[in-house]
């Protein structure tokens, strides 16, 4: 190994070994693993690892075996499989209260239709019937522990922090940086108010961390040395947050859903969260500014913002010009074939060639981006209203727009919107303030 | 002796039946047995890895889910090298039982794809089901002692 790869390697394994102790020193969590065909599909293994990661317990409730019989007439859903069978009678235990647990994670095959159906009646029952954060996933052979990491993390922290998310308002001097996959972002708050912002592209983790930083900084004309407390979220996180030496190192799930609430001041009652990231998108049922369900994207780079980014070069505009063009335009006027970003752009390139208007081509890309959302994971959750959209592409206003008629309601686009997780990360860090 | 794949795979009592009439049953607990016993960079009793799919996929195609890939990885080599089958209809969970509804439907529909004698009997409700459900798997077995015995000779005659 070169002293090039040493040095860049290193850094990232200290930062996963110290959040594996920073992990280690809070309450162990019992997740109660409710899953079909995990140990087959040799994945039983990444789950776990996930779980230890977190310093999360795995539970399997136990329940008689003549359960098995009626439960599918029990639960008024009779599937074949037993093991989904197994799957309803553990959930079944959990509500009845034979077996405490404080979270719950339900994991199927993806692309098994019984298990789809079954996963998503039993999140469904699980939700409705105990206070308790469930996520569920579809599993294939490559699932690995860093997959499913980002969802155990805010598993985990739904049990465990419920104090520190319930914080409304945020305090002192703290700064939040979002080291997401295309762009980083750092605030800088002071007594609820936003007095400092840098936006950077993301190109080495914590040099545009840094550079963020520095940018918010200038803006808010405080020094570093004055900061009280820092929290760090998105992709860099770990390596952000051990190299500021953060309070809070926060995965997006927790960090999104505090901050669109409170962007959007509704912080009470239920509310839905969709972040459309340049890599990823997250779709977060929230009640009282903490996540029930929710379903993070990431296996097609289609539905996400990348694809928008790409559009926009196609067309010869910047990216922030794209939302205007897409507003005049008539979707219907361009034929997309395909949600693939590579052959997608090629339907939207053919249309172009056809005569179709940039205007058009970026109203079709806004809405293939949203119709993949709504397909692939509004169907995973539970959408009320307000529906808060948040994140680097809320800001394109074809994305809202498009998300509004299809959906049928009014879209929140908070202030700020595109600082979501560095604003929720500041506002977490405020619980760190000294009185 | 016969090699006998049993369905369901991993019926305890279906296989002491098989080996109380002197073959071998083919059976998923000794293929697990041997994943657990082998030492390997994945230590027991989680070595199953995402390999196990990959193989699967000599039996199943790649949009058939991992976790029916992974366990035919298991059953696909027993079906292959069976010489006779069992398969009890409509089973009881606490008879035996491989979890997954699709990979139950593969396995039958690969045993009797095979060429090889065939007992296929549903799970008995009543004693008396009881009774006769042990009698027609006696006799299937007997007979192809008899049958094994009936060509030895053949081939001896020859």
């Amino acid at each position: 190994m070169s002293d090039e790869q040493n040095s860049t390697d290193l850094p990232i394994y200290d930062a996963q070994k110290r959040r594996v102790d920073r992990a280690s020193k809070e309450k162990s969590v019992k997740i109660a693993l409710l899953s079909c065909g995990s140990e087959y599909a040799g994945v039983q293994a990444e789950i776990e690892s996930a779980a230890k990661d977190v310093n999360a317990q795995l539970v399997y409730p136990e329940i008689p075996v003549d359960e098995l019989e009626n439960i599918g007439r029990d639960f008024g859903l009779e599937v074949a499989s037993p093991d989904l069978k197994l799957l309803m009678a553990r959930a079944k235990s959990i509500i009845k209260g034979d077996v405490k647990v404080d979270a719950v994670l339900i994991t199927t095959c993806f692309r098994c239709a019984e298990a789809a159906i079954v996963r998503n009646e039993v999140r469904r029952y699980i939700h409705n019937n105990i206070n308790l954060p469930v996520i569920s996933y579809s599993f294939t052979e490559r699932t690995k522990a860093a997959t499913l990491l980002t969802r155990m993390e805010a598993l985990t922290t739904v049990a465990r922090r419920k104090t520190l998310l319930s914080r409304e308002k945020q305090k002192g001097l703290t700064v939040g940086i979002d080291s997401g996959s295309t762009t980083t972002k750092a605030v800088v708050m002071r007594n609820d108010e936003i007095i400092g912002e840098g936006w950077v592209p993301t190109v080495k983790v914590i040099d545009s961390a840094e550079n963020a930083l520095r940018d918010a900084l200038e803006e808010a004309k405080v020094s570093k040395e004055d900061i009280q407390a820092i929290g760090a979220t998105g992709y860099g996180r770990f390596l952000v947050g051990d190299h500021f030496n953060a309070q809070v190192v926060q995965e997006e799930i927790t960090v999104n859903s505090k901050g669109a609430v409170y962007l959007a001041d509704r912080q009470k009652g239920p509310a839905t969260v969709i972040d459309i990231g340049g890599m990823d998108n997250k779709a977060i049922s929230v009640d009282d500014g903490i996540p029930g369900i929710f379903t993070m994207g990431g296996i097609c780079a289609g539905a996400s913002g990348r694809f928008l980014e790409m559009t926009s070069k196609r067309l010869g505009v910047d990216i922030t010009e794209l939302g205007a063009l897409a507003v005049k335009g008539m979707k219907e006027n361009v034929e997309m074939n395909s949600y693939c970003i590579v052959f997608g752009i090629q339907s939207l390139v053919n249309s172009l060639a056809k005569g179709a208007s940039p205007e058009d081509v970026a109203a079709a890309a806004c809405y293939s981006v949203v119709e993949q959302i709504f397909e692939q994971q509004l169907q995973e959750i539970e959408v009320n209203e307000p529906l808060i959209l948040v994140g680097g592409s809320s800001l394109i206003e074809g994305i809202p727009l498009a998300l509004g008629e299809f959906l049928n309601v009014d879209v929140l686009v908070p202030p700020n919107a595109h600082l979501i997780g560095a604003v929720g990360s500041a506002l977490l860090a405020s619980g760190y303030v000294e009185e | 002796m016969a090699q006998i794949i049993i369905y369901p795979t991993t019926s305890l009592i279906l296989s002491d039946l098989v080996r109380r009439f002197g073959h071998e049953p083919l059976v998923m607990m000794e293929q697990i047995r041997e994943k657990i016993n082998t030492v390997g960079i994945d230590s027991p009793p989680l070595n199953i890895t995402g390999q196990e799919p990959k193989k699967g996929l000599k039996y199943a195609a790649v949009e058939v889910p991992a976790g029916v890939r992974g366990r035919m990885a298991l059953v696909g080599p027993l079906i292959d090298s069976a010489e006779a089958g069992i398969i009890v209809d409509e089973p009881d969970i606490a008879f035996g039982c491989m979890g997954c509804a699709r990979t139950n439907e593969l396995t039958k529909y690969l045993i009797r794809q095979r060429d090889i004698p065939l007992l296929e009997i549903y799970y008995p409700r009543t004693e008396d089901e009881g009774k006769e459900f042990v009698k027609q798997i006696a006799t299937f077995l007997k007979e192809l002692n008899n049958n094994s015995k009936n060509s030895e000779s053949e081939e001896e005659a020859n």
